[in-house]
């Protein structure tokens, strides 16, 4: 049951003998999950956020390339941004070629993420329906499950009877815009989102990397065109390499190096009800209006719909947004009306002008950025993680994330899954 | 009647006994009950189980922080899970049922769970369930999903309506309790407009169960006279059974009004629910504070109750919580309680005061034992005894029921909705928000104040402050000052060696061990604390639970409560349902629906209809006889090409564009010129994005020297006026230039075909020979020998011989019937938009469907339209980019297949001939597809990598979701009349 | 984000009578201003934790460009001018 690691001390193996044998104890010897410690001068790699990405990235950078020297700078709690506010959905149903290989090696982490950083994320490959209401949509869902396809990726387009069959519950017979069917991948899903932040610090500590809570990175300090180090509300800590992972912030932190990125910050609320008995299986998406839900193994029912359209930090949002969701909820499921919404909450959204992802080199060689996820990001997790660690250990990028080119806006290599345009809140 | 319900008392009415069922069993209640106290009254404490170990739960409140007493109120439709019985205003006919429990409440089998407690510690589930890996979905999930939740939701539609409200005030009070009162009061007397909400059914807040006078008077007078003149001044609003669940940017206030919660026979014609969008200058919070509950084995066990809540249904409702209780206390409330109980002739076994210092003041026959604890409740379904720890000592005391008055926590959820930060007092023992913020004051004891005359003096003063701010120079406190008398209760975080569970969140159970497990875990912050034992998490958002774990571990970490900090609030104060937050946007009201001025005249020709946007169009016009759709579009088709067909076009955007800089305008704004476009001629134009991206098309007349007309796609009529504005107001303010939006002004009627010269010649005054009016005319035109006049355009996207009619919406139909009239001995027929989509891709023209926001016009070989000699355009300077000038961009195509009987689909790929499927060899997609009934054959458009040089290859249609692969070949995407003989005919 | 934006034109409306569009600090560049002024147009934003200009749109209202100044952490409008006159007041 307990297994060396990397720094010389040990952590606890879990598994179901390791709950029953600490029961036996009174539950007195579980050990932390992570230490905390007291932050060294120097670090080979210093990772700035403790989100999802970040942590992900120092798992890999240990697992994956052998670099422990790292540390994670995080100014909140683990998992304080965004990786604890999503809406916990995972598929790699995309469409473009830059996107669709990524989101696949990502969507293939998860599956077998729990064994490899031994912890239960709940992963759970439930379905992801994506509904069509017009010929249009199914035009477009057509397209996208064959580019799914070509790539190996499992894609079924449903007609209406066999949607209607695995959700009678959906509105089929007094809608405003009926459904006609659905673009299902069938290995989409949801994890516990906290436990994906929880079990990459695990590991990652494990390792050897120092994860650091409540250290805000408040400068960064250059000389000689390169960066040697960070301010910190804990002091100066010094670094070969700087990765930037801040999620929402990241133009905030952009900033204390002059770089101006092609990104706005936008809030994204989402929403749970009340706990229920088993109601929906699988995660669905209205196609018809800005709403997405799935079901927790708690019972409360995970929904959220469209960022709220204005630039903010604020991590809260407005009523008007809350009304429109509910009213795509009950238009798709009409027995939504009598469920109580229990709590909503906001994140703040890395908004790209293609709406997708950066994971790359800036233009001061030891600074690396991974930014932009827009409100994609968690499903991304692991391999953001693993190809921003084979960017930061090799300098060179990971092949399917080759598109995600910071330079590819002013090359007119845009990844524009929407085709919207260089309109953040479109996105 | 039962035992519980005393025969005096209370603010009940006995002359209107109420019926209802609890699973099942009818039982009785009175008006003023709710339906908690009405349980309690019949004997009802178990009235639920908990989420983990199924253990046997009662009422632990009267208000609207209740964790246990969850119950299923409703049938059908109108079933509602997870309702808290101690805020259901008991009315006849009321069903409720417990939750979360099999076979039944009082015999659970899921309470087995409750021995396997060791091994289901916080997080266990995070620890194991990960072999074999497969085993997750299949096995361990379902069961944990099975065994979660609480109550059952309905999947029938709520046959119930809803709505929605604007309210605007000078003063929001929330909450009718002293401090709301008083506030209301001295706001109202001021001549402001006043708004007291409470989410009670009777306002008053603590003074409903007040028994102690204030100053001269009884609290019931008090609070009678008050609400008496509140009523009489009609600047003030009460919105009682309203509750304020969030404080949203610009002082605007999210509430619910249950209009009618409270009756089995709903009247359709009103809502159910209706929320209240509440617009303040200002807002006074008078929310009140919840009572803590204390940590000790077995404080889960039904009979255990928080005493404010025991003093609630003892004097509102005249219910007895038993027959023996003891109290457990760590200030003054827990004394007040026993007073009422003696006073109501109940008995009271003791009183345990945690303080050494036990009030002096106690005159009561209860025996006081300071310094001690309960440190456990025993009971299985209901309390039979608890075990206080008296200097040092175990006593057993039996008990049917244990009050427990832990202190106070205001209640400063809503005050904290916008990124205010709660603090904690010491002197307070407790949070407190900041008082005053911009546009909210917190007052009474949501500002940690305890005292009833202090409460009233603060809700006054604070009110008149408020108001004298806002400009009521003159306001005066109603109530006058008074010094907060209130002792505050040290806190007692927990119990030390209780055997039994100590829970501290009461619904999702987590108990005191599992707080410290996460402590030593390293889950210590708050918010991991939170997020690895679920404390707070439940649907009562910890307003009980998250000040003890705060203080548990504060302890565990060796810090003080500050330095633990909370978690955040959020809204919603209380869960509000869907319904509410639809209202009447539901159903097919959905979203609003547009319809055109020729709807219905397409209804009468028997069209059928599909949804674009908002829009309803005619898709096709089947006759007698046809039983498929493509019959229908094949007639409609062929007999256009042959003959003449009339197409309802008026959805596409209309914009009227006047000024002396229009043209220059126009200019800029599409890729191609206009600055020349002659008087009387029609253009198509291509409009950029700045990134050089295609937006839209459409053509665009000058119907004199400074006035264009402009259409767009259906799509993007909204926002093509937006960019139009954008461009006139903020790039280039200089340019005299006007818009209007004329979409809904007029009615477009598209004219095809051969004969659609002949059949407009019967309506149209003008000379409309094709010396006269060639192709890309555009002019206005005398209809019916002058009665009428519209505008002709001769433009064809079907590609025959085509003309637009605009006229007056109001006109449409009759128009458009004369057309018909006109064109029925030339053979004319109504025509849908399917048709119109297959004789376009047989044009090769193209829509939003290659127009998909990833192609420049050289994609779509318009190439030679972007003016190489115009100083500036939108979308001008990026079009040079290297991506946007690659060589392998996807570019238009045919394509059709290779043995006519085959087919293919929209969305399908191309691959090369015998290429492997793969990304890689990935070529570009079908864009438009159609049977084409000139061609005899499915033909489509693709975007297809170097698509103009591969005319004439072979290539694989891959379709692989519907297991279709045609074998086809790329052609030129003009597959009929390629030299416009037709049109210009 | 604040409910209620004071539209210069028609006073106090709901927020939801306006589209944002985003950045107004951004000037179109002139067309021959080269391939990297364009890209700063087109790609890049101020994105400041704090106060920002950005164009709104009274699209249910007036149809007046607006350039709306707010904190992006409060939500606090500071003050609304029309987009054309934005060189006088703003």
């Amino acid at each position: 049951m307990i297994a060396p690691s990397s720094h010389g001390e040990s952590i606890m193996r879990y598994s179901a003998f390791s709950v029953f044998l600490n029961a036996l104890r009174a539950n007195k010897s579980w050990q932390p999950a992570w230490r905390s410690p007291v932050p060294k001068n120097h670090y080979d790699v210093i990772i700035v956020g403790g989100g999802g990405h970040g942590l992900s990235t120092a798992y890999y950078l240990a697992k994956e390339f052998g670099i422990t020297n790292v540390a994670v700078l995080e100014k909140g709690y683990v998992g304080s941004g965004n990786v604890g506010r999503n809406t916990t959905i995972i598929r790699s149903n995309y469409l473009l070629q830059g996107n669709n290989p990524f989101y696949e090696l990502s969507m293939k982490l998860w599956e077998g993420l729990e064994q490899d950083f031994n912890f239960n994320a709940m992963v759970s490959q439930r379905g992801v329906l994506n509904l069509y209401h017009s010929d249009a949509q199914r035009d477009a869902y057509t397209r996208r499950g064959n580019a799914m396809r070509l790539h190996g990726v499992d894609a079924d387009l449903l007609d209406r009877n066999t949607v209607r069959q695995m959700l009678p519950f959906l509105d089929f017979d007094n809608a405003r815009f009926p459904i006609q069917g659905a673009l299902m991948q069938k290995r989409g899903g949801t994890v516990r989102h906290d436990a994906v932040a929880w079990g990459y610090a695990r590991g990652a500590d494990s390792r050897g990397v120092d994860i650091i809570q409540n250290c805000e990175v408040t400068g960064i300090r250059r000389e000689n065109g390169r960066v040697v180090g960070v301010e910190t509300s804990q002091g100066f800590i010094g670094c070969g390499k700087l990765a930037l992972a801040a999620a929402g912030n990241s133009t905030v932190v952009a900033d204390m190096v002059d770089m101006k990125l092609p990104i706005e910050s936008h809030v994204l609320q989402a929403f749970v009800s009340e706990g229920l008995k088993p109601f929906i299986d699988n995660v669905v998406t209205f196609g018809a209006g800005h709403f997405y839900v799935s079901q927790s193994d708690k019972g409360g029912l995970v929904f959220g719909g469209d960022i709220d359209g204005y630039n903010s930090y604020a991590q809260r949002g407005n009523l008007a947004t809350v009304e429109h969701v509910a009213e795509a909820g009950v238009a798709l499921i009409p027995a939504l009306s009598r469920v109580r919404v229990l709590r909503s909450w906001g994140g703040v959204m890395d908004m790209s002008m293609d709406g997708s992802p950066i994971i790359d080199r800036t233009h001061i060689d030891n600074l690396y950025l991974n930014a932009g996820w827009c409100y994609g990001g968690f499903k991304a997790t692991p391999a953001s993680g693993f190809c921003y660690a084979h960017l930061i250990a090799r300098n060179q990028p990971h092949d399917t994330a080759r598109a995600f080119r910071l330079d590819r806006f002013s090359r007119g290599r845009m990844i524009d899954e929407k085709g919207v345009g260089s309109q953040p809140n479109l996105h | 009647m039962s035992s519980f319900r005393l025969s005096r008392g209370g603010r009940i009415d006995r002359a209107k006994p109420l019926h209802f069922t609890f699973d099942g069993k009818p039982m009785q209640g009175f008006a003023g009950d709710t339906l908690a106290s009405a349980l309690l009254a019949n004997g009802r404490q178990l009235v639920g189980r908990s989420f983990k170990y199924h253990r046997p739960r009662g009422i632990l409140t009267a208000g609207a922080a209740e964790p246990n007493a969850l119950v299923t109120i409703g049938e059908g439709g109108r079933t509602e899970a997870n309702t808290r019985a101690t805020l259901v205003e008991l009315y006849s006919g009321l069903t409720a049922r417990s939750q979360n429990r099999w076979p039944s409440v009082d015999f659970d089998l899921g309470a087995i769970n409750s021995l396997l407690s060791p091994f289901l510690g916080a997080g266990f589930y995070y620890k194991t369930f990960m072999w074999p890996a497969a085993f997750w979905e299949t096995v361990y999930e379902p069961i944990i999903r099975k065994a979660a939740g609480l109550g059952r939701a309905t999947y029938e539609p709520d046959p119930d309506a809803y709505e929605k409200c604007w309210a605007h005030c000078d003063l929001l009070v929330i909450g009718a309790g002293p401090a709301g009162l008083a506030a209301a009061l001295t706001a109202g007397r001021a001549g402001a407009r006043v708004i007291l909400a409470d989410e009670g059914f009777e306002p008053g807040g603590s003074l409903l169960a007040e028994t102690a006078a204030i100053g001269e008077k009884a609290a019931d007078d008090v609070l009678g006279e008050t609400f008496a003149e509140l009523a009489s001044l009609p600047n003030v609003r009460i919105f009682s059974r309203t509750t304020v669940f969030g404080w949203y940017d610009g002082n605007v206030f999210g509430a619910v009004e249950s209009v009618q919660k409270n009756t089995a026979s709903i009247d359709p014609n009103r809502p159910v629910e209706r929320l209240w969008r509440i617009a303040a200058k200002h807002a006074i919070l008078a929310s009140g504070a919840e009572e803590r509950p204390l940590v000790f084995g077995g404080n889960d066990i039904p009979g255990v109750m928080m005493g404010g809540a025991m003093r609630s249904y003892l004097n509102r409702q005249a219910v007895a919580p038993g027959k023996r209780t003891v109290i457990f206390t760590n200030d003054e409330s827990g004394y007040r309680t026993a007073t009422d109980l003696e006073a109501a002739g109940l008995e009271v076994a003791a009183i345990v005061d945690a303080r050494h210092s036990a009030a002096s003041s106690w005159s009561g026959r209860a025996p006081v034992f300071p310094g001690a604890v309960v440190q456990d409740a025993k009971g299985g379904k209901a309390l039979t005894s608890v075990t206080v720890i008296k200097d040092g000592a175990p006593v057993t005391i039996k008990a049917d029921a244990l009050a427990m008055a832990g202190g106070w926590s205001p209640i400063i959820h809503l005050a904290c909705h916008r990124g205010a930060k709660p603090i904690w007092s010491d002197a307070k023992a407790a949070f407190l928000a900041p008082e005053t913020q911009d546009g909210l004051t917190i007052a009474g004891s949501a500002a940690g104040l305890g005292a009833t005359e202090a409460c009233l003096a603060d809700g006054a003063e604070k009110a008149a402050r408020a108001l004298r701010a806002l400009g009521f120079s003159h306001a005066s406190p109603a109530f006058v000052a008074a010094i907060d008398t209130a002792t505050v209760a040290k806190p007692l975080w927990y119990v030390r060696g209780a055997k039994g569970k100590a829970f501290v969140d009461y619904q999702n159970d987590v108990h005191l061990k599992d707080l410290g497990l996460a402590v030593s875990e390293g889950y210590g912050h708050v918010e991991l604390a939170k997020r690895y034992t679920t404390n707070g998490m439940a649907s009562d958002q910890g307003k009980l639970s998250n000040i003890n774990a705060i203080g548990i571990l504060a302890e565990a970490r060796k810090v003080s409560p500050a330095d633990v900090g909370t978690t955040t609030f959020r809204p919603f104060y209380t869960p509000l349902s869907f319904g509410a937050l639809t209202g009447a946007s539901k159903g097919r009201h959905f979203q609003p629906v547009r319809k055109s001025p020729l709807h219905d005249w397409a209804t009468k020709n028997g069209a059928v209809f599909v949804e674009t946007g908002l829009w309803y169009r005619s898709s096709w016009f089947p006759m007698a006889g046809e039983t498929k759709w493509r019959e229908s579009v094949d007639r409609e088709v062929l007999n256009v090409r042959q003959n003449a067909g009339i197409c309802d076009v008026s959805t596409l955007g209309k914009i009227e564009i006047f000024g002396k800089d229009a043209a220059e305008f126009l200019n800029r704004i599409y890729c191609n010129a206009f600055l020349k476009l002659p008087v009387g001629k029609a253009r198509y134009g291509l409009m950029l994005r700045e990134d050089g991206l295609i937006y839209d098309d459409g053509t665009t007349s000058r119907l004199s020297e400074n006035h264009f007309f402009m259409t767009t796609t259906t799509a993007y009529a909204a926002g093509v006026m937006n960019h139009l504005e954008f461009c006139a107001q903020a790039l280039w303010p200089d340019l005299d230039v006007q818009f209007a939006s004329s979409t809904d002004q007029w009615a477009q009627i598209a004219v095809a075909g051969p004969k659609s010269r002949t059949i407009l010649h019967a309506l149209v005054d003008d000379d409309i020979s094709d010396a006269a009016f060639p192709f890309l005319g555009a002019r206005q035109v005398s209809l019916f020998d002058g009665k009428l006049t519209g505008r002709l355009f001769r433009i064809s996207f079907s590609g025959e011989l085509a003309y637009e009619l605009a006229v007056p919406a109001g006109y449409g139909e009759a128009v458009a019937d004369a057309i018909m009239a006109a064109g029925k001995p030339h053979g004319i027929c109504p025509y849908g938009v399917e048709a119109l989509g297959v004789m376009r891709i047989e044009k090769g023209h193209v829509t939003h469907s290659e127009i998909n926001g990833t192609v420049v016009p050289a994609d779509l070989g318009f190439a030679k339209m972007v003016s190489p000699t115009k100083p500036d355009f939108i979308g001008k300077a990026m079009l040079s980019r290297e991506g946007m000038v690659a060589q392998d961009r996807p570019s238009l195509v045919g394509v059709k297949p290779l043995d006519p009987a085959t087919t293919f689909k929209t969305g399908s790929h191309i691959l090369s001939d015998g290429a492997t499927p793969s990304l890689e060899n990935d070529q570009g997609y079908v864009t438009s597809s159609c049977y084409s009934p000139n061609l005899g054959s499915t033909i489509g458009l693709a975007l297809v990598k170097h698509g103009p040089k591969r005319h004439g290859e072979h290539v694989t249609v891959w379709n692989d979701l519907r297991n279709e692969y045609t074998r086809a070949v790329l052609c030129s995407p003009v597959f009929f009349d390629p030299e416009n003989g037709k049109l210009h005919g | 984000m604040a409910s209620l934006i004071a539209c210069p034109h028609c006073g106090p409306r709901p927020k939801e009578e306006f589209t944002v569009r985003g950045d107004a600090g951004i000037s179109r560049p002139a067309p021959d201003a080269g391939e990297n002024a364009w890209y700063v147009y087109v790609y890049l934003r101020d994105n400041p934790r704090g106060r920002h200009k950005e164009h709104w749109h009274h699209t249910s209202g007036c149809r007046r460009w607006l350039i709306v100044e707010r904190d992006t952490v409060t939500h606090a409008v500071y003050a609304v001018v029309d987009a054309a006159a934005q060189g006088e007041t703003a």
